[in-house]
């Protein structure tokens, strides 16, 4: 009888791959907001408005997705037959976007929810798919749009009401990517799926600092399951923690022994600039989409940078849950890239 | 800016005492066609509760969730949703408005 032990797990959450799986290709569509943040010119498309001719806030975050898939496929120089499938979620309700863009692609799809971590998710599942020889191409993407995620976790655009200076505004933009076997591109070295954490965070609006403790555990048994030092990458990118959670990721990560202070940034902090009136940075699906796909994409292609930690990260939380006054779940998934 | 609009009605001929009508209303036309117009958040960030305590609050956030959920149709979007946000104020400022009416019956 063959051995139940996973032989190609390492420690209790991490999987080492074996290099042959590579990002062939990324693609970014941004927001008019986004589109005149620091990360402008790395972007692919710009969208000039939220509503972008559509009748809906909601269908112009799933042109803005269509459109991500479309050009991440023309830059790998494929066709939608080409991919075996198509991996991909969003923050609406039943994951609205990337189901109705699965219907037009006519990929065999993967639906997948973890909030803003999707994408890391994403390409986590699609690598051990693609190593594992279940796939050759695989195509992995997520969306969000500030109207939309406003009006479902919020209130209506038009409301007047005052944010706090912690909030975070929802990226309105879509990210996509075609995973593949050899390729040029960035390889998946080994990632490592986030258990959900919980930090007794009852504020939505305090996002960042809700999703700290998963993104440091995440980083943390990511760092020991392999037995590295945070020195052993470039850069450790986190997703969408803004101003306030990113102190407190390094400082969880300081008590636990590792200093992650000299290589570090998150997307979040990196979409806006400050006079943009934003709050605490970037959050959203496509926040982490938007920065890790357009600049350290081309960073990495550059060799400017050779080892990066991409740790994305969600809040699980449901308009109901906050007003039945329960705490916030987060999670965080972590891929590591080499070329 | 209510104290302007209502001292323009009292020029018109309107007596102080009965001029706080139209003025209310007129506030709340202008927080309506400025929310239509979509400055009003913007004004709001700003002015913070200056502007959203008062009526015109109430009117903006009427007219933000019927604008919101007119793609959802006119019958189960906008005026199933319209009143939302603004039925809580309701809700209370009647029940409030009896629990005060039934004390002063009393004294």
């Amino acid at each position: 009888m063959q051995s139940l032990v996973a032989e190609k797990k390492v420690g209790k959450q991490s999987v080492p791959l074996e290099k042959t799986v590579s990002l062939v290709s990324a693609a970014t569509v941004a927001g008019p907001k986004e589109s005149l943040g620091p990360l402008s010119t790395f972007f692919d498309h710009r969208c000039e408005n939220t509503i972008l001719d559509e009748k809906s806030f909601e269908r112009a975050e799933r042109f803005m997705l269509e459109e991500a898939c479309h050009l991440a496929l023309v830059k790998a120089g494929l066709s939608s037959s080409d991919m075996d499938y198509f991996i991909a979620g969003d923050i609406l309700n039943q994951i609205i976007s990337a189901s109705f863009c699965a219907r037009e692609l006519s990929i065999p799809f993967l639906g997948i929810y973890g909030a803003c971590s999707t994408l890391a998710e994403g390409i986590s599942l699609g690598a051990m798919l693609v190593q594992s020889g279940f796939a050759t191409n695989i195509l992995v993407a997520t969306s969000s749009h500030n109207c939309s995620a406003e009006r479902q976790y919020r209130y209506p655009t038009e409301y007047g009401y005052q944010r706090p200076e912690y909030a975070q505004w929802t990226v309105t933009g879509a990210g996509a990517l075609v995973l593949g076997q050899g390729g040029t591109g960035p390889q998946l070295e080994s990632v490592t799926i986030g258990k959900v954490v919980d930090g007794g965070i009852k504020d939505p609006f305090n996002l960042g600092v809700a999703m700290a403790p998963a993104a440091a555990d995440t980083i943390y048994n990511h760092l020991t399951d392999l037995g590295r030092e945070p020195s052993y990458y470039d850069l450790i990118l986190t997703g969408d923690l803004g101003e306030v959670g990113q102190k407190l990721n390094k400082d969880i990560l300081a008590c636990k022994g590792f200093n992650i202070e000299p290589n570090y940034a998150d997307c979040g902090t990196l979409i806006y600039y400050p006079h943009q009136k934003t709050g605490a940075g970037g959050s959203g699906c496509a926040c982490s989409a938007l920065a890790f796909l357009s600049l350290f994409y081309k960073k990495m292609m550059d060799r400017e940078l050779h080892k990066i930690l991409f740790v994305a990260t969600g809040a699980l939380h449901s308009p109901t849950t906050y007003l039945q006054k329960e705490t916030i779940p987060a999670i965080a998934h972590a891929v590591s890239l080499e070329i | 800016m209510g104290q302007a609009i209502l001292n323009v009605f009292t020029v018109l001929g309107i007596p102080e005492k009965e001029a706080g009508n139209p003025t209310v209303v007129t506030v709340i036309f202008i927080a309506a066609i400025l929310t239509g117009l979509g400055v009003f958040d913007d004004i709001a960030r700003v002015a913070g509760a200056g502007i959203i305590v008062p009526v015109t609050g109430f009117a903006n956030s009427v007219t933000s969730m019927a604008i919101e959920y007119r793609r959802e149709g006119l019958v189960l979007g906008t005026g199933a949703k319209m009143f939302a946000l603004a039925g809580s104020v309701i809700v209370f400022g009647v029940m409030t408005a009896f629990i005060v009416g039934i004390i002063s019956a009393l004294l």
